[in-house]
């Protein structure tokens, strides 16, 4: 069977530094720490966490209320990031509503924000009398794609993969694998999530979030590092737009670069911890789909979140392919994690890195812990001259994900 | 509260929940045509009416041909004289 090669054109972020693309890169390279303390988080019973990194005022009444009134934050967050995806990649109106279009949006869930909203409305009456219409369409799972695919008359189709934090990372492989097998031209891929004390909650109870630099909060998360503490909870959305190689060729788009490869497994042994050899065996699968070998490549984007057994689990999956001569590093440290975003706004980050030929070091990494030792885990900027990148990507509940990113140029 | 008092009630809650301009509202205005409101902004203007005037209105069938903003006027006031009989 044949496989069309499938490229990115468009990216669009909205961040915890705010909105954009530019800005997400620009913050990254300076070093900057989203992560902050967060009072109100003192007032919830039992959470240890203070800190978050939760995305500042980005025009969200801006958006038409039609469009509005049925998205929470994270489908706010998605739909300005697709439009900067949709405007880079300077594609008409005609085409995202031709059909030949589709979205592939990951979330963790529906909105926690207005799950709450409605169940203090609910417990408080034990009815429904005073729900609003407009409240259901948010909280649904597939909120986000759909909040999308109407504010955009997208008519092709529209998945919303929920893989827990490997939710954004799937969905450009789903999106992928769509223009790859020809079954649309043109995709609107990532993921969505919108911050609630919830998220951290989750993390907490399973003893995964960092609750020890609550008054340092820029000194958290610390990906590798030896006083790594656990998860930081953020927020945000990050889009892409693949297209066909040929499509890009033959509207003479500007690509970014290819998504060479893709492969999503199962680690079926622990729901909630994470075993290496099955994301070896995941990263082994995304090389083989791209048709490369492991001394191919040249930049590993980590998952990394900071926890104990997911970073060490990682490194050892990492070591067991690449050894230590290939440059690994987190983004975590800069943004927290961004749950269903964080697969896309770290690929975002590292198409970017690619082109630049600059990879940037994990932030906050100081001590590497032994036990995440036998890879090349870089304190500082590292040049770049390759052209093949892996960015992985893991969830609660098993999933693994790995993409293989291209530099054209 | 006075007639006038219920209208100006319920011009300022569809005001904030719609987003609309209430200098441009008017017992004239229609709410599909003119204010582009649809079948999930009539549910939602019910609850949002019920919130206004801590009243129940649910599913009432008179709904149906409330058209203007005229009709929410007229609608709201019949529910009012409903009640004041009750009471």
């Amino acid at each position: 069977m044949h496989l069309k090669r499938v490229v990115i054109t468009g990216m669009g972020a909205v961040s915890p530094y705010g909105k954009g693309s530019e800005l997400l890169f620009s913050m990254l390279f300076a070093g900057k720490s989203a992560v902050r303390h967060i009072e109100s988080l003192g007032n919830i019973p039992g959470l240890g966490p203070r800190v978050a990194a939760t995305v500042p005022d980005v025009g969200i009444n801006e958006i038409p209320r039609k469009i509005r009134r049925s998205m929470s934050a994270m489908s706010s967050y998605a739909y300005l990031a697709a439009l900067e995806a949709i405007e880079q990649a300077k594609l008409d109106n005609d085409i995202v509503q031709s059909g030949r279009l589709g979205i592939a949006l990951g979330t963790t869930m529906g909105s926690p924000v207005n799950l709450e909203h409605f169940f203090r409305q609910y417990i408080a009456s034990i009815g429904v009398e005073q729900v609003k219409s407009t409240l259901f369409f948010s909280i649904m799972s597939n909120s986000a794609a759909a909040n999308l695919a109407q504010s955009l008359g997208v008519t092709g189709r529209v998945l919303s993969p929920s893989a827990a934090c490997a939710s954004g990372c799937q969905a450009i492989g789903l999106g992928y694998e769509a223009i790859a097998f020809g079954k649309q031209d043109y995709m609107l891929c990532g993921g969505t999530d919108e911050y609630h004390p919830l998220v951290s909650g989750t993390f907490d109870i399973m003893l995964a979030a960092s609750t020890t630099f609550n008054d340092t909060p820029e000194q958290t998360p610390r990906p590798f590092d030896i006083r790594r503490d656990g998860v930081v909870c953020s927020e945000g959305a990050g889009l892409i737009l693949l297209e066909s190689f040929e499509a890009a060729q033959k509207r003479k788009a500007t690509i970014l670069a290819e998504i060479a490869g893709f492969a999503t497994t199962c680690d079926s042994g622990n729901i909630a911890s994470p075993c290496p050899e099955s994301i070896a065996t995941c990263i082994r699968a995304a090389l083989d789909n791209a048709g490369i070998s492991s001394s191919d490549v040249e930049y590993i984007n980590a998952h990394a979140t900071g926890t104990e057994l997911g970073d060490m689990a990682e490194s050892q999956a990492i070591a067991s392919i690449f050894g230590d001569n290939v440059p690994v590093s987190s983004l975590k440290g800069h943004i927290g994690h961004t749950m269903a975003a964080s697969g896309a706004l770290e690929s975002i980050a590292a198409v970017h890195m690619l082109n630049k030929k600059t990879i940037l070091p994990t932030l906050n990494l100081q001590e590497i812990d032994p036990r995440c030792s036998g890879i090349f885990l870089p304190k500082e900027t590292v040049a770049f001259n390759g052209s093949l990148i892996v960015k992985n990507s893991f969830g609660l509940g098993g999933t693994n994900c790995a993409l293989i990113l291209r530099r054209m140029q | 509260m006075t007639d006038q008092e219920i209208v100006q009630k319920a011009y300022t809650a569809l005001a904030q929940e719609f987003e609309l301009d209430i200098s441009q509202m008017n017992p004239e205005t229609r709410l599909r045509e003119d204010l582009g409101l649809d079948s999930l902004d009539y549910v939602d203007m019910v609850v949002v009416l019920e919130q206004a005037f801590g009243v129940k209105i649910g599913k009432d069938p008179e709904l149906t041909s409330v058209r203007t903003l005229g009709d929410v006027h007229e609608f709201i006031l019949n529910k009012k004289r409903a009640l004041e009989k009750i009471q």
